[in-house]
C-alpha cells in the first residue's frame, strides 16, 4: 500500500471503511481523511472542527464541515446516523473521555479511535529517566501540550471492557508509521482502534 | 392580490453562455438592489455589500453574474406600498397586501425567468436575506445549487417578534401615520420610523461593541452631567442620527411589511414545526454562517438549520465566526468570514 498523505493511520482507517458508508470525522482538521475516503471509498461524510483555520481549509477542500466543539457537535446528530465515527489523535485532548466515547457510539454504528500510546517503550524510558516523553506521536512539551489524558493501550482496553465496548479490530504503528505485529503496548507509538457497542 | 408589479434589479459581471454562473443576492430588512459599486455621478452611493461583491472580491464578479433585486413591497423602485394602486391611482399605502418570504421567492423566480436563468449557482443572503436563500432551497429546489444562509434563523423567537412589534407600534401610533395613508396627507410618520430604526439598531449591535464604541462618553467635552432630557451620551446622539437618516428616506409601510415578513417566516410551520421535514425537498448544498456576538439571530439559531440539514443527510458546512460586531457582522469585512465565503464560492462549479 502506498503512503496516503503521509498519514499511515489514515490507511488503517480507510481499510475499515466500506464503499458508500457514512462517516463522521471529529476533529477533522483540513478534511484530508474525509477527502481521501470520499475519493477512494465514495463515502458520504461530515467533519467537525472548532478551529477557524481548519474549518476554512476543510471548506476549501470541498468537505462538509461543521464548526463546533465536540460536545455540541455530536448533539446535532441523530442516533445511528453514521457507519463510522472517527476520532483521530484527539481522545487524549478531551477531558470527558467516557462521554465522548458514548456519544460516538450513539451516533455511529462503529467508532474509530486513534491515540498516542503512552506505553510505547520510548515513553516509558523517558519517564524512567525522570522526564515526560516527547516523541513523534507525543510532540509537545508538558507545559504547552493540548493533551490532558495520558493512557496506554492496556488502559484503553480496560476502559472499553468497563464500558461494554467491543474492540473489533486494532492496528498499532511505530514512530515511522510501520505496523507493529508483536508486543503492541511496548512497541506501538500510535494505536488505532475499531470499536462498537457490545451486542 | 396585486394585478401586476415591477421589480427593480441590478446586475454585475457577465452571464456566461451556459447561464450557469448567476448568483442572486437577497437583501435584509432595509436593503435593496444596489448591492455593489457606485453610480458614476453619486460618490455616496456605494452598494450595501460592496466589501463582498466585486472584481476579485469573495463574490467575484469576474467569475459570477450577480443579481441584486429590490423585493416586492420595497421602497427602492420595486412595487410597494408607496407605488400607485392602479384601481385608485393613489398610493397603495395600508392596502398593499402583506407579502411573505415565499412571495419574494416566487417574484425572484420570475426575474430569473426573465433573465433566462434556469438555476442559480447560488442564492446568498444575510439575516432576512438568508431566510430567502433557505426558502429558495425549499420551494424551488431544482433552481438553486447552493444556498448561503448567513446570520439567519429558521423562524423568529417571541423576543424577535416583540422587538418587531414595538417598532411597528412606534410607526402605527405616530399621528402622521394616518392608518398607512400618510401619502395623501403629504406627510411621513417620521417620529415612528425614527424610533423603529433606533430600536432595530440596538438589536443589530453587540453590548460589547456599543460599550467599546460609545461607553458612557458624553456629548459635551466638559465631562459634567447636565441632568436634563437633552442628548447627554454619545450613544443617544448616534442612535438619533441613525433614526433621522433612516426616517428621511425609508417608507414606513415598507418597514411594517418587512417586519411582518420576518414574523411570518417559518418554513416548518406547515410541517408541525419539523424543520427537517420542511427542508427535505432541498437539493442545494448549504453554507450556514453565524457570528458569535449576534444576539438577534444567535449562533444557536443557525445551528437549528444545520441540525435539520444533518438530520436529512444534506450537504452543509457551518462556520461560526468570532466577531464582536453583533448581527451587523454579516455586512462587515471580518477576515475569517470573508475567507470562508471566498473558499466556498471558489469551489462552486459553473
Amino acid at each position: 500500500m502506498t503512503h496516503l498523505l503521509n498519514r499511515p493511520d489514515f490507511e488503517v482507517i480507510a481499510g475499515w471503511v466500506q464503499p458508500g458508508e457514512r462517516v463522521l470525522d471529529l476533529g477533522c482538521g483540513d478534511g484530508a481523511l474525509l477527502k481521501l475516503l470520499i475519493e477512494t471509498r465514495g463515502v458520504r461524510g461530515y467533519g467537525v472542527d472548532i478551529d477557524d483555520a481548519n474549518v476554512l481549509a476543510a471548506i476549501a477542500n470541498g468537505i462538509n464541515v461543521i464548526q463546533s466543539n465536540l460536545d455540541a457537535g455530536l448533539a446535532g446528530f441523530v442516533d445511528g446516523a453514521f457507519d463510522h465515527v472517527v476520532l483521530s489523535r484527539t481522545l487524549q485532548t478531551i477531558r470527558h473521555t467516557q462521554d465522548v466515547l458514548t456519544a460516538m457510539l450513539r451516533v455511529g454504528r462503529e467508532a474509530v479511535v486513534s491515540f498516542p500510546n503512552f506505553g510505547y517503550w520510548k515513553n516509558r524510558l523517558a519517564v524512567l529517566g525522570g522526564r515526560m516523553p516527547v516523541s513523534e506521536d507525543l510532540p509537545y512539551q508538558w507545559f504547552d501540550t493540548p493533551n490532558v489524558r495520558f493512557f496506554t493501550m492496556l488502559d484503553f482496553e480496560a476502559l472499553c471492557e468497563e464500558m461494554h465496548i467491543l474492540v473489533r479490530d486494532r492496528q498499532v504503528l511505530d514512530e515511522q508509521g510501520k505496523l507493529v505485529t508483536e508486543e503492541h503496548n511496548f512497541l506501538g507509538s500510535l494505536a488505532v482502534y475499531r470499536i462498537t457497542r457490545m451486542p | 392580490m396585486l394585478p401586476a408589479y415591477d421589480l427593480v434589479y441590478e446586475t454585475y459581471g457577465t452571464l456566461n453562455a451556459a447561464k450557469s454562473n448567476a448568483i442572486l443576492v437577497c437583501h435584509a430588512l432595509s436593503g435593496h438592489h444596489h448591492v455593489a459599486g457606485m453610480y458614476a455621478d453619486q460618490p455616496k452611493s456605494l452598494g450595501w455589500w460592496d466589501n463582498l461583491i466585486g472584481p476579485g472580491r469573495p463574490l467575484d464578479t469576474e467569475r459570477f453574474f450577480v443579481v441584486g433585486v429590490n423585493n416586492l413591497g420595497g421602497c427602492h423602485g420595486s412595487t410597494g406600498p408607496s407605488s400607485p394602486n392602479p384601481a385608485t391611482s393613489k398610493p397603495w399605502g395600508a392596502d398593499f397586501p402583506v407579502v411573505t418570504v415565499d412571495d419574494w421567492v416566487q417574484a425572484q423566480a420570475q426575474l430569473a425567468d426573465f433573465l433566462g436563468i434556469a438555476s442559480w449557482a447560488a442564492v446568498v443572503g444575510g439575516s432576512l436575506g438568508g431566510m430567502q436563500a433557505l426558502q429558495w432551497a425549499i420551494d424551488l429546489p431544482q433552481r438553486i445549487r447552493h444556498a448561503l444562509v448567513i446570520a439567519a434563523a429558521p423562524k423568529l423567537t417571541a423576543q424577535n417578534i416583540a422587538f418587531n412589534d414595538v417598532a411597528r407600534q412606534a410607526i402605527i401610533t405616530d399621528p402622521d401615520f394616518h392608518g398607512g395613508h400618510f401619502y395623501e396627507h403629504a406627510t411621513v410618520p417620521r417620529r415612528g420610523l425614527r424610533l423603529a430604526r433606533m430600536l432595530g439598531h440596538i438589536t443589530y449591535l453587540s453590548d460589547d461593541q456599543m460599550g467599546e464604541k460609545f461607553g458612557r462618553v458624553l456629548r459635551n467635552d466638559t465631562g459634567a452631567y447636565s441632568f436634563g432630557y437633552g442628548v447627554e451620551f454619545e450613544i443617544e446622539s448616534y442612535l438619533r442620527a441613525q433614526g433621522d437618516k433612516f426616517a428621511g428616506f425609508f417608507d414606513a409601510n415598507t418597514y411594517l411589511l418587512m417586519t411582518k415578513a420576518l414574523d411570518y417566516f417559518d418554513p416548518a410551520h406547515r410541517h408541525d414545526g419539523d424543520l427537517a421535514a420542511a427542508l427535505k425537498p432541498a437539493v442545494a448544498k448549504f453554507l450556514v454562517v453565524s457570528f458569535t456576538t449576534d444576539w438577534r439571530f444567535a449562533p444557536s439559531r443557525s445551528r437549528e438549520i444545520v441540525n435539520a440539514l444533518l438530520k436529512n443527510d444534506q450537504d452543509v458546512s457551518y462556520a461560526e465566526v468570532a466577531s464582536s460586531f453583533g448581527h451587523d457582522s454579516f455586512l462587515l469585512e471580518e477576515p475569517q468570514y470573508h475567507a470562508v465565503l471566498r473558499a466556498y464560492l471558489g469551489r462552486i462549479g459553473l
